[in-house]
């Protein structure tokens, strides 16, 4: 069964999703880059607790969509919606305040903090204290603070990551940092997740725990996750639809099984993937 | 020791910062009071309180927020006057110089928040060496129109002009800013004792500040500006609100700074006070609040000290400073240090376990 | 005509500032650094150029060629002393040297030729143009000074477009690493930027003192700020910026001189410096860099 359909034939969302509007639609998405049109016509509909994944060869353009997505860079044509509600004109921390939170390809934690502060910082907006607070240490900032801590020692525990809560974010082991960025991102309490490559860089026990955290993120929090990822086992088994870019164009939609036996997807991407192997 | 040792970081940065300014009070105040400390010492004590507020305000700027401000004295000056102006017009209002002191501060803290507001919000779309030139512009702003302005007061309020005295158009009045010569006739009411609140006040600030979710997500701007937006941040407000505090503290400085002496003048504020304080954070430790306080101590000491020298205090401060950057910097130095840092170390475990051994 | 005059005076000035902002752009463009010594270089030029012809007796061509000399030593000399060691370091802590450099400068100045100005004399031996029967003065200052930029201009130009230093250059600023893969020399390259930065900088300051004879310790460090905002304002790191932002600089600061006021003309340079920043955050003529995600 498709999971992800061209809009506007749209509605196929996944089963336990059809009675809600999808988290996140966009209509015929591009951007240009001084004349030059890096990504056109992308229409994606996601469900409320779809896994996803954004495929394609290196330079499709998967990370641009992200971007877009995000509002890091402003589309040049189409809209998004998110819940419903247009993002167009936002910027990147009010789209995120919407329910959309990320992580980066090249990873991005406050590397200077502690692992706990990077979580509560990505628990800004869940955090009840004004500035006079902030300033004064009175006025319910202990309550607020030791809420936060509360809340971000669960989530690093969610991942097993409670004991090195007090460590430099910097010093962390790569695979730890990768899933450092996925609690702080899940902090935000977003209602879709995006995850640029997360399993880069991991060897395979640490990609299958990897895959076990996407679903548990799934079952537990009830959100969307979409995922660029290079590891075709791990988009296979995991995604419930996947769209394939190639040269800023989607050349297919479909389940799993769909995409494996689309001849444009065999051409532009797992053909080469098979060969090269 | 061991028990310090274990306290959280923030914890033991607040302790020793508190420690050393009550040490020093404690210290310098007894000596002060029985006139125990040389005249250009006990001259020195309110400039240098005034230097570590700058430089506690100014880390917040480029420590904590990591934006390069080379206009700080700026902010400095339009205390100094607002505070100086305050002073010299509540002269009957408040008789009390300690309560007209407060005011004073709390008026030049304001102006120059706000000051902070008008440079802030278009700054710091600007980023990295852009806004370093804009800060640089706006402290060269300020000094030179205080450099025009001329103001006093008599029995009707307050008269302002750009042009002279003459043109202030008063009866009997007192000139307050006077033009490039700058406030005249202070009445000197700082004491070391004020200085002191100040700079007590500034770390409850800023270490507060820091330690809190507003200082968390400046700190997450600083080293992340994207993935801080990324999880819901407001980059111009936090920015502001870093720029606006560290002004504001500025301010209050510069007030207490002019109200230590029985003229002011604007160029005392230029651009070379600016490049001072930002020696002191840098020397001190990008975000390091004590730091901060121990380097202006010292730096600001050391040409103190070096006055037998005369004329080549300067050139020893000049050279003083480049050996420490190119120490605290260089590859080759970090690779020394670290080099005999494991050599320490190493000594150290070799006699605890031979320790062992012979147990 | 006093429009013309100022015009014409802002011109001049604004060559001297260009100049000087040539040095400080083509460090910034290649060394990514702020070298805020630079404008005491301009001072060091000067007072060997007073030397040379007032103590030695030289004739001022051997004079500046003796000052560009000293000052492209100098130049060399600071960036392997205090720069070098610290490539690798933070763009504050090397700003935090190139501060102490200045001050190196402007105190063993001070200690040599003492703190009295002394008057310098001018190098221009051309008359005044008269024109308008004689309502409009040019000076000979300001035509060399106009005539000296224009061609400086054109040879960097050439020289960084056609010679192989110079094409190592632009390498340089490009990508560093890429540069050093390729084969080009990084060390050499930027001694050689800091080399024609600096001998540059010993004919702006020939210059800006024949224009205005006062010279003490401290005559570079305004010039010197003045220049870098000039640099900015014309976009840093483009040598073109620096002339367009060098020039117009001069001319503001004239113009606001002559119809506004004395006293606020630098508020107002620095001002019109702000307004242009927001308006197009890179300079008039810089580049837009943006930021990977």
């Amino acid at each position: 069964m498709t999971k992800m359909v061209p809009v506007p034939s749209r509605g196929i969302i996944p089963e336990r999703d059809v009675d809600k509007r999808p988290i996140l639609e966009t209509h015929h998405l591009g951007i240009d880059f001084g004349g030059l049109t890096a990504v056109d016509d992308i229409s994606l509909t996601i469900g409320r607790t779809e896994i996803s994944g954004l495929i394609g060869p290196n330079g499709a353009g998967k990370t641009t969509v992200f971007n877009m997505l995000t509002n890091v860079y402003q589309p040049t044509r189409g809209t998004i919606l998110l819940d419903g509600k247009p993002t167009a004109g936002k910027t990147t921390a009010q789209v995120n305040r919407m329910g959309i939170a990320r992580t980066f390809q090249n990873i991005r934690l406050f590397s200077n903090m502690s692992v706990l502060d990077n979580v509560k910082v990505g628990l800004h907006n869940e955090i009840k204290e004004n500035l006079f607070a902030s300033v004064t240490h009175a006025f319910g900032y202990v309550k607020a603070e030791r809420k936060a801590r509360e809340r971000a020692l669960e989530l690093l525990d969610f991942f097993s990551m409670a004991d090195m809560a007090d460590a430099e974010a910097g010093s962390l082991p790569y695979g730890a940092q990768r899933r450092l960025e996925i609690v702080r991102a899940l902090a935000t309490n977003p209602g879709i997740i995006l995850l640029d490559e997360p399993a880069a860089g991991m060897n395979p026990s640490e990609t299958a725990e990897l895959m076990e955290n996407i679903r548990r993120i799934r079952d537990t929090f009830g959100i969307a996750v979409l995922l660029i990822e290079h590891d075709m086992s791990l988009v296979m088994n995991l995604c419930e639809g996947i769209c394939v870019l190639d040269h800023g164009k989607v050349i297919a939609k479909g389940s799993p099984d769909e995409i494996k036996q689309n001849p444009a997807v065999i051409e532009a991407y797992l053909g080469k993937k098979k060969e090269a192997e | 020791m061991l028990k310090f040792k274990s306290l959280k970081k923030t914890t033991r940065t607040a302790v020793t910062s508190y420690g050393i300014i009550l040490v020093a009070f404690a210290i310098m105040f007894p000596l002060q009071q029985f006139g125990l400390l040389s005249n250009a010492m006990a001259g020195q004590l309110v400039p240098i309180c005034t230097y570590i507020v700058m430089a506690i305000s100014l880390n917040l700027t480029v420590g904590v927020l990591g934006e390069l401000s080379l206009g700080h004295a700026g902010f400095m000056s339009v205390g100094a006057f607002c505070g100086a102006i305050t002073s010299s017009a509540l002269q009957e209002v408040i008789p009390a110089a300690p309560l007209r002191l407060l005011v004073a501060i709390i008026i030049g803290g304001i102006f120059a928040g706000i000051a902070g507001l008008l440079v802030g919000i278009p700054v710091l779309r600007l980023r990295g060496d852009y806004l370093a030139i804009v800060t640089l512009a706006f402290g060269e702003i300020i000094r030179n129109i205080i450099n025009c302005l001329y103001v006093g007061v008599d029995k009707r309020g307050l008269h302002i002009s750009m042009k002279d005295i003459a043109s202030l158009g008063m009866e009997n009045g007192r000139v307050i800013i006077n033009g490039p010569q700058g406030a005249v006739g202070i009445t000197r009411i700082s004491t070391f004792a004020s200085g002191i609140v100040l700079i007590l006040f500034t770390l409850f600030i800023v270490l507060n500040l820091m330690n809190s979710r507003t200082g968390r997500a400046i700190t997450a701007i600083r080293d992340n500006r994207i993935a801080a937006e990324s999880v819901g941040i407001s980059i111009t407000k936090y920015k502001l609100t870093a720029f606006i505090t560290s002004s504001v503290l500025a301010g209050m400085a510069g007030a207490l700074y002019a109200m230590n002496f029985s003229t002011v003048a604007a160029k005392k504020f230029d651009f070379n006070t600016s490049i001072l304080i930002l020696v002191f954070v840098v020397l001190g430790g990008m975000g390091n609040i004590t730091g901060s306080i121990i380097a202006t101590t010292i730096l600001y000491m050391v040409p103190e000290i070096l006055r037998e020298f005369s004329d080549y205090r300067m050139l020893i401060y000049a050279i003083v400073l480049i050996l420490v950057m190119l120490f605290t910097n260089s590859a080759k130095a970090k690779l020394f240090r670290e080099r005999v840092f494991d050599f320490v170390l190493r000594r150290k475990k070799n006699e605890e376990e031979e320790g062992v051994k012979n147990d | 005509m006093a429009f013309l005059t100022n015009l014409i005076n802002g011109l001049s000035l604004g060559s001297v500032y260009a100049i000087i902002a040539l040095g400080y752009t083509m460090v910034y463009g290649i060394a990514k650094m702020l070298n805020f010594a630079h404008g005491d270089v301009i001072m060091v030029g000067a007072y060997i150029a007073y030397i040379t012809m007032s103590s030695l007796g030289l004739p001022s061509f051997v004079a500046i060629i003796f000052a560009m000399i000293v000052c492209t030593v100098l130049g060399i000399v600071i960036e392997r002393l205090a720069y070098k060691p610290l490539r690798q370091a933070t763009s504050l802590a090397v700003l935090i040297t190139a501060i102490g450099v200045s001050y190196f400068l402007q105190n063993a100045a001070l200690l040599i030729f003492g703190s009295a100005p002394v008057s310098f004399r001018s190098v221009v031996k051309i008359p005044a143009l008269k024109l308008f029967g004689g309502e409009l003065i040019v000076t000979g200052e300001s035509m060399v000074t106009v005539i000296a930029c224009i061609i400086i201009m054109i040879a960097l130009t050439i020289f960084t477009k056609k010679s192989k230093m110079g094409k190592a250059m632009r390498a340089v600023s490009e990508d560093k690493g890429a540069a050093e893969l390729m084969g080009i020399n990084v060390n050499v390259t930027i001694s050689a930027t800091f080399a024609i930065g600096s001998a540059l900088a010993a004919i702006a300051g020939v210059l800006l003192c024949s224009a205005y004879p006062v010279l003490m310790p401290t005559t570079g460090s305004m010039p010197g700020i003045k220049a870098f905002t000039a640099a900015v304002f014309g976009g840093i790191g483009s040598i073109p910026g620096a002339m367009v932002g060098g020039l117009l600089l001069g001319v503001i600061e004239t113009f606001s001189k002559f119809y506004i006021s004395t006293e606020l003309s630098d508020a107002i340079v620095f001002a019109v410096l702000i307004i242009v920043l927001l308006v197009k955050p890179t300079g008039i003529l810089g580049k837009k860099i943006s930021e990977k995600v």
